[in-house]
């Protein structure tokens, strides 16, 4: 029986000729990776267990982006004791307010992972980097402080859906359209455990941000990870980007898959899933009567370029609602700078919005656009649990930039082709 | 190893936001972060509680976010251990790691009642619901976690190599 695509990639990094599905394995890493919230009890852990030395400096990346700048003293603190075991460790990838980006939107922009890679990171969207076709997945601190330690970490070789996409998206949606259809389809347990494959004709007119957005969202259905195969796009994006060589895998012909959908993506429509689980989607034009406090449009779910475009596209020449706040959060310095000469933030505060420098912030209700009782915000971000973004009685509408753009409009939620 | 508490019942889908909400992730002190557990769910989870009390839920406990915050609130405000249908991947591997014990038992989820006094004896994955009198037969770990858990953890099991 033949390997998935994250099968020979797991196989390859064990030292293995072939995996099969439940089988344990020890693999090698290539990137582990944290962040301001996790990196603190990952060290705590590393030092607790007298390790003193990580395996490779250059291995490693951490990356201050949940509540930086610093929102309160104590966050100061936690940043400052990442700031001082990466400068203790000589860590490379040590990503500081000034050069910082969110952390899923940073390193694939900054080449620090690449095709081929088997990667860890102390937060649950590390799934994303398998729009490169890498593997890649979230895990807990203490795992990432074995895997700063050892280099290696043990896993359970996942099962696969197949996810066969056809046809081309209708203009008005992107990436976050597909992957919320995907979850209202199969459920956040759908993919639990399992890896979700992308494959099909469809994925070549998906872009970069698209299937960065799509693998994203792998953990919203419960999934280990979920992987894109390597194309002309993505060696396109990875070219003179990457610092290390990329390593191309494809799936066997006979590639064993528990369930293959297949996903005409010419048929997706803009959707939205409501309060208080992803898989809640309905179509965003069937909840027009839903008035809205706020907007946020960023995150590592969609704060790349393609979705300020797609911001800038809706909000140019008009006006934020009244009694609506529209945050606008670009993911990493460089789309911010590029934000900047494009004229986006220009527009972007002539409409009515602001625009926030990188931060996780509001996506987690840690701070820059916390929700107060019963308030309703419509938001790019990936997480619509109750008390996510506030008050445990506010609720957030999961949408595409397009669609929250065009909600931040009318004051309600609105499909694009309103606005 | 055994535990024995009375059962505090959740539904499926139990996320790490309500687990323990970010608003308090400023910190990695395990005793602070301990008095927000289950916060945004059932407030007074943490006053109610006795250590040894047991969390029964359904499918996908601990969904969500890959804070290791959540397995640890939940161990360190001394819950005994946690009974679901199924746990989402990261929380599973999390709770692991950290030792705090959790078991997989869809009959149990489904049948045993809030308040139920439990006994679970985890060397065999029996477990007791001593107010119905009926037993329940929880998936094993495979043989390589039932080590680590042996060992103390994922970091003291690398110690040891």
């Amino acid at each position: 029986m033949g390997m998935t695509m994250t099968q020979k990639i797991l196989a390859a990094h064990a030292g293995l000729e072939s995996v099969k599905a439940g089988q344990l394995i020890s693999a090698k890493l290539d990137i582990v990776l944290g962040n301001d919230i996790t990196t603190p009890v990952a060290i705590n852990e590393f030092t607790k267990n007298g390790f003193t030395q990580v395996f490779d400096k250059d291995r490693i990346a951490i990356v201050l982006d949940h509540f930086v700048p610093n929102k309160d003293i104590k966050a100061a603190q936690q940043s400052k004791q990442c700031r001082e075991f990466a400068c203790s460790h000589c860590v490379s990838h040590f990503y500081d307010v000034g050069k910082m980006g969110i952390e899923h939107a940073l390193l694939p922009e900054q080449g620090i992972v690449t095709a081929g890679d088997c990667i860890i990171g102390a937060d649950s969207h590390t799934c994303t980097y398998g729009a490169l076709g890498a593997f890649s997945t979230g895990v807990g601190s203490t795992d990432m402080a074995a895997g700063m330690a050892t280099g290696t970490a043990w896993f359970k070789v996942p099962s696969a859906l197949k996810f066969e996409l056809t046809g081309k998206l209708p203009p008005v949606c992107s990436g976050k359209d597909v992957i919320l259809t995907i979850i209202g389809m199969i459920g956040v347990d759908g993919a639990l455990y399992k890896s979700m494959e992308f494959t099909g004709s469809g994925v070549a007119s998906l872009t970069m941000d698209d299937r960065l957005c799509i693998c994203n969202m792998a953990i919203e259905a419960g999934a280990k990870n979920g992987i894109f195969p390597v194309d002309e796009r993505t060696k396109e994006y990875m070219q003179g980007r990457c610092e290390r060589e990329p390593v191309v895998y494809t799936a066997d012909e006979d590639a064993e898959y528990e369930k293959t959908y297949v996903i005409d993506l010419s048929k997706i429509a803009p959707t939205v899933a409501c309060p208080h689980l992803p898989e809640n989607t309905k179509p965003a034009d069937t909840l027009s009567d839903i008035k809205i406090d706020q907007v946020v449009i960023g995150s590592c779910t969609n704060g790349r370029m393609e979705d300020m475009e797609a911001a800038y596209r809706t909000l140019k020449g008009r006006t934020v609602a009244p009694g609506v706040r529209c945050i606008i959060i670009p993911a990493t310095m460089q789309i911010y700078r590029e934000c900047v000469e494009r004229g986006y933030v220009t527009a972007f505060i002539d409409a009515g919005a602001i625009v926030s420098t990188p931060t996780c912030g509001p996506c987690l209700g840690g701070y820059m656009g916390v929700l107060a009782e019963g308030e309703r915000c419509v938001a790019t971000t990936n997480r619509n649990f109750v008390g996510r973004m506030g008050h445990v009685s506010s609720e957030v509408y999961l949408a595409s930039p397009a669609t929250a753009a065009a909600s931040a409009i009318t004051g309600r939620i609105t499909a694009p082709k309103e606005v | 190893m055994k535990t024995q508490g009375h059962v505090f019942k959740y539904a499926d889908n139990v996320d790490t936001d309500v687990i323990i909400p970010a608003r308090y992730l400023n910190t990695a002190d395990a005793a602070e972060l301990a008095k927000h557990c289950m916060e945004d769910i059932d407030p007074a989870y943490v006053t109610r509680m006795k250590p040894g009390d047991i969390m029964v839920a359904g499918w996908n406990f601990g969904c969500g976010s890959s804070r290791e915050h959540a397995p640890l609130v939940i161990k360190t405000c001394g819950t005994g251990c946690v009974i679901a249908k199924s746990f989402a991947r990261i929380f599973y591997r999390n709770a692991i790691n950290i030792g705090m014990p959790i078991l997989e038992c869809e009959a149990a989820a489904d049948e045993i009642q809030p308040g139920d006094e439990v006994a679970i004896d985890f060397d065999t994955g029996v477990i007791s619901d001593l107010t119905t009198g009926k037993t329940y037969q929880a998936e094993p770990f495979p043989e390589f976690i039932q080590n680590m858990i042996q060992k103390g953890g994922l970091l003291a099991s690398l110690k040891e190599m």
